[in-house]
């Protein structure tokens, strides 16, 4: 314990790491254990209970585990993507405007401040077979029979995803956005002097210029890909038949229904480590792009 | 053909906008209308009449109570307002060490706190609510404003750090030279400067508690500590829906998430873009 380990930036920082520690390291530490135990919320006795791997192995074997698995990996796949897209064709179709472009600009935030779980009430209400607006809607151009978007086993999933683009797209195209107004005129309009098309100019100017923005909206992003559970949980729940499962909503059923905590733990173990790996790919370019931001 | 271009323009504007505003306006006007209204076969576009009906049952003017919304409401406000005081505080401490000292392992520790703050909250909640519940911190505020105040130091950390760095180092070195302490030359003139920012970063983080749901529906049990999104869930049966009770609490809880944000949407986007671009 030597002065320079007391020096101000450990004091300054320890408050901080302290909350973290106990909030989320040591409760890590300790699923991490009961990740190896057969620790039932009804027995807790059965939490001195060591089961080695077996609730790995068990996970390993489980087909609803692998499916909800997959499902979460498509379903990011698939939002991430278009939230990305979406939200570039956006900030692109913003920054044309000259007129009235702060308050689009904040209109555009509005979906931002909608908690998930109020997202996923909303989209309910919307997506209801029965009294439902967008059913509502079609009746009036004589599509009378009511289409079950959350209760069909297809249309589920994509009126889940419909949601979760509704709400995220607007991070992607406010920060796009900031890096487009950021965009030094000059070498543009050099580029429209030498003949270059407006593609040819958004690949070799826009695009380059972007991509700090894109990978600091995809690591907030990355942050918070877990909220989805809670659109999921209020939407479906899971269902029909557990076709809108994923990975969280799994692990709340397995956990809280099913009282069986060192398998929830086990299965929670894996969406960490999901979640994690993602935000560090993200975050790594980002340090990348953060420094070439840093150099203008 | 210009004009055509032009008005392909502002139609896709106007979609956009329709598409973003819609749902939104959809839940306020449905939150003002009786329920048979609402449940009207085919719909019934225009509402025929107004009610507050929703309001005066969950603010229980009547004396008449079906959702102690006010309750949750104001556990929201106490939850949401303590844990975001304590993170400022901490995270801006923190954030100040990231941007004004060099330290061994900085950017290792700075990863590590973001990825801490990377673990899905249904999977943080499982160890959670044993360990609560073993030292008795279940159903109580101060446990859901603890991992509040985790879960927004790390973010908070990253926004503060952005914006002591726009502050150049030397008005602190002319401050201390002029026989400020480090904590003096903070006080006056590096906190002032950055305020703004670290206002934008409070309210982001007021707004992550206020809207939490995975955490606190496992944290909170009873009225005592339930927060307004665990609240909604109360008009939700098994069977049936409560649509404009849960739209009225859903306009509750919106509209204060909606006026903070105006107030700071310019410097967040500077925040969290480090300050590259000029909001």
């Amino acid at each position: 314990m030597n002065r320079k380990f007391f020096s101000s930036p450990a004091l300054l920082l320890l408050p901080s790491i302290l909350a973290i520690g106990f909030v989320i390291i040591i409760p890590l530490l300790f699923s991490f254990y009961t990740s190896f135990t057969s620790y039932k919320l009804t027995r807790p006795d059965s939490l001195y209970n060591f089961v080695g791997l077996r609730n790995y192995e068990r996970l390993i074997d489980n087909v609803k585990f692998w499916a909800a698995f997959g499902r979460t990996i498509l379903f990011l796949a698939v939002v991430l993507n278009l939230e990305l897209l979406f939200g570039l064709g956006i900030a692109l179709l913003i920054n044309k405007i000259t007129w009235g472009q702060r308050t689009l600009r904040t209109i555009m935030m509005f979906p931002m401040m909608f908690s998930p779980i109020l997202v996923g009430f909303q989209w309910k209400y919307i997506f209801n077979d029965n009294i439902g607006l967008l059913n509502n809607f079609l009746y009036l151009f004589g599509y009378e029979s009511a289409i079950p978007w959350l209760i069909d086993k297809y249309l589920a999933m994509g009126s889940i995803m419909i949601a979760e683009i509704w709400a995220n797209t607007s991070i992607f195209a406010i920060l796009l956005l900031a890096g487009l107004l950021g965009i030094p005129r000059d070498p543009i309009e050099a580029a429209r002097v030498d003949g270059c098309n407006s593609w040819q100019v958004f690949k070799n100017i826009t695009l380059p210029f972007l991509m700090p923005f894109i990978f600091i909206a995809l690591t907030i992003r990355s942050l918070d890909v877990g909220r989805a559970y809670d659109i999921v949980h209020i939407m479906t729940g899971g269902g029909p038949a557990m076709r809108t499962e994923l990975l969280w909503t799994m692990i709340a059923r397995i956990g809280y229904k099913d009282a069986n905590m060192g398998f929830a733990n086990a299965m929670s173990y894996v969406s960490i480590i999901l979640s994690i790996a993602f935000t560090y790919y993200f975050f790594t370019k980002l340090v990348a792009a953060r420094r070439e931001l840093g150099q203008q | 053909m210009k004009q055509i271009k032009k008005i392909s323009f502002w139609f896709l504007v106007m979609f956009l906008l329709i598409l973003i505003c819609m749902p939104g306006i959809w839940i306020f006007v449905s939150a003002f209308r009786p329920n048979p209204e609402i449940l009207a076969k085919p719909a019934n576009w225009i509402p025929d009449r107004w009610t507050i009906h929703q309001f005066t049952q969950m603010f229980s003017i009547n004396g008449y109570v079906s959702v102690p919304a006010f309750k949750y409401l104001m556990n929201s406000v106490i939850i949401s307002s303590v844990s975001t005081v304590i993170a400022i505080t901490i995270g801006m401490m923190g954030g100040y060490a990231f941007a004004r000292f060099n330290f061994k392992g900085k950017n290792k520790i700075f990863l590590g706190l973001m990825l801490a703050r990377a673990v899905p909250g249904i999977s943080l909640s499982l160890p959670l609510f044993i360990l609560f519940a073993k030292i008795g911190i279940i159903n109580t505020s101060f446990g859901v404003i603890l991992v509040y105040v985790a879960m927004n130091v790390p973010f908070t950390i990253w926004l503060t750090d952005g914006f002591f760095r726009q502050i150049p180092k030397e008005m602190s070195e002319v401050a201390r030279t002029d026989g400020c302490t480090r904590l003096q030359a903070f006080w006056n003139v590096e906190l002032p400067l950055a305020g703004p920012g670290i206002g934008a970063a409070a309210i982001f983080a007021f707004l992550l508690s206020w809207n939490e749901y995975a955490l606190a529906s496992i944290i909170t049990r009873t009225v005592h500590s339930k927060t307004l999104p665990i609240g909604m869930m109360d008009y939700l049966d098994e069977f049936t829906i409560n649509w404009a009770g849960m739209c009225a609490i859903a306009v509750v809880m919106i509209v204060p998430a909606v006026i903070l944000t105006f107030i700071v949407q310019k410097h967040l986007v500077s925040g969290l873009t480090f300050g590259g671009v000029k909001g």
